[in-house]
């Protein structure tokens, strides 16, 4: 466990000594602010569509934190040399693949934390309102899903050759589930045959990032977040999901060989 | 009454071979059923020309290569288990750290890898820093070191741990003399104090002066093992020119060696 924990302290101090990764971030919150506070036609009903706009941004910003991070961690560790000396004692590819996770996966959390908090914030100066709990269950799930996109890049990080290539795939892949995978199901049954069959393997396969996408309407309309079961569930199949990407990165890398 | 040492570090029969990635390159023998054995307390000069198999052989022993045949041990432990390096120090050809970190980081962050206790943590980087005179430059990032600097930092990570044995990859290589200077006296006290060395060097006058026994590989075969003394005897002649011999490149009283002959005819 203290290998893991340093492994990923490491990473997360990478992050905060790393410029892009402010810029990225002060970006995001900026437009945040603008979005949260511009009053367009002195409507009222407009707040709604900004807020979405907001939370959209959010979404994007975490997903574009999430792969560039992990994408170029164990690149960055070849190419700079830096998994020798570390393969070099007592740590194995396990712990330094789970090391790599914990250390994005929570460096993903803070952002979230800092943007959730900001949004938080600016529309409750506009709504007179701050459903706490709404927005922490919100944030919650959006970290979850965050598991599965960090794993994804990590196991892609062994499978292709070069980050630019994973970071690029993971994002399609990512939006593609954003977007699409709740369209899948009826795309399914409309196509029939064979092929309907391959469409509904792949919605059963694919992750379900959009149940964490979707509860963002829950903020925007100020509907009751679902029930503590419900999210539950879904973090727990956001973690066997990320297990399970994680265990696939592993058998790969675990009998690799690095040439130094 | 004979007491048997148990060697610290043992190859049998290792046998390493690469697929070529060359288009119908098949395929290449790094390592041919290498036997070596290091005992404690010795300082072992692995050598060899640029491709005799030293590196791979180093990758096989760190557990960074699977070995294709044979085995490898380190403290009598398979080098396949991560518990085999607990007791090693490793510093790599070209050293490279993360160089956002300052020395104290890097040594604090090896430290808890190796499980050390916080109260002895602190105590042991001091220790560590003042061995390879960086004490001065701890706070400061690694990026911001010369070459000598980061090789002496590379050295430092590799004794966090108070390791028994000692894997040093071409220690010397790049630095200047005064940086090679003092590498090479932080390995000589290393030396006095107990520790097992085993290290790869193009710098044949220093593996003369530090080494107690050699091992030289050429091709990837072993050529020949045996104490620096002995060999130096059986050739009447310094180690550089005893191992050009060994690995038939030398120029024996004045006459050139084959390849040397066969390239000057043409």
């Amino acid at each position: 466990m203290n290998v893991i924990q340093a492994i990923a302290i490491v990473v997360l101090k990478e992050m905060v000594r790393r410029k892009d990764f402010y810029v990225l971030f002060i970006i995001t919150a900026l437009i945040t602010l603008l979005m949260g506070s511009i009053n367009i036609f002195r409507d009222q009903s407009i707040a709604g569509y900004l807020k979405e706009l907001a939370l959209l941004l959010i979404w994007i910003c975490s997903l574009v934190i999430a792969i560039s991070t992990t994408a170029r961690q164990l690149y960055a560790e070849k190419e700079n040399r830096t998994i020798f000396p570390l393969l070099a004692k007592p740590v194995s590819r396990a712990q330094l693949l789970l090391g790599k996770f914990f250390g994005c996966w929570i460096a993903c959390g803070l952002a979230l934390f800092v943007f959730y908090l900001f949004l938080g914030i600016v529309a409750a100066s506009r709504e007179h309102t701050l459903d706490v709990g709404s927005y922490l269950v919100a944030m919650l799930l959006h970290w979850g899903a965050l598991a599965v996109v960090v794993g994804m890049a990590l196991l892609g990080s062994i499978v292709f050759a070069a980050p630019s290539s994973n970071g690029t795939i993971c994002f399609v892949v990512a939006l593609g589930i954003l977007f699409l995978e709740r369209h899948l199901n009826t795309v399914a049954l409309q196509t029939g045959g064979w092929l309907g069959n391959v469409i509904y393997g792949v919605y059963f396969i694919t992750p379900r990032l959009d149940w964490a996408f979707e509860v963002r309407e829950f903020l925007i309309f100020h509907n009751p977040m679902p029930g503590i079961v419900i999210w539950t569930q879904a973090l727990l199949f956001y973690g066997a999901y990320a297990a399970m990407l994680l265990l696939a990165a592993w058998l790969l890398f675990r009998r690799r060989a690095l040439n130094t | 009454m004979i007491r048997i040492v148990e060697p610290i570090l043992k190859t049998e029969d290792l046998r390493v071979e690469f697929r070529s990635k060359e288009v119908g390159g098949g395929v290449k023998v790094a390592v041919k059923g290498l036997n070596l054995a290091v005992h404690p307390g010795e300082t072992f000069g692995f050598l060899g020309p640029n491709g005799a198999g030293k590196t791979t052989t180093m990758n096989v022993l760190l557990g960074f290569v699977n070995a294709t045949s044979g085995n490898a041990f380190l403290f009598g432990q398979n080098v396949r288990e991560p518990i085999a390096r607990q007791r090693i120090g490793y510093l790599p050809e070209l050293t490279y750290y993360y160089k956002f970190l300052s020395a104290e980081e890097l040594l604090r962050f090896y430290a808890r890898i190796f499980n050390i206790p916080k109260s002895e943590r602190e105590k042991r980087i001091d220790e560590v820093l003042k061995l390879v005179e960086l004490d001065h430059a701890r706070k400061r990032q690694i990026k911001t070191y010369s070459k000598g600097m980061q090789q002496r930092a590379g050295l430092a990570q590799a004794l966090i741990n108070n390791p028994d044995l000692l894997i040093l990859d071409e220690p010397t290589s790049g630095l200047d003399p005064i940086g090679r200077m003092k590498v090479r006296e932080i390995i000589q006290r290393l030396k006095n104090e107990g520790k097992t060395v085993f290290f790869s060097s193009h710098e044949l006058g220093e593996v003369e002066t530090i080494c107690d026994r050699v091992a030289i590989l050429h091709q990837g075969e072993l050529k020949r093992e045996g104490r620096v003394s002995d060999i130096v005897r059986e050739f009447n002649c310094d180690l550089e020119q005893a191992f050009l011999r060994i690995i038939g490149h030398a120029p024996v009283n004045g006459a050139s060696s084959e390849p040397a002959k066969e390239f000057f005819a043409a």
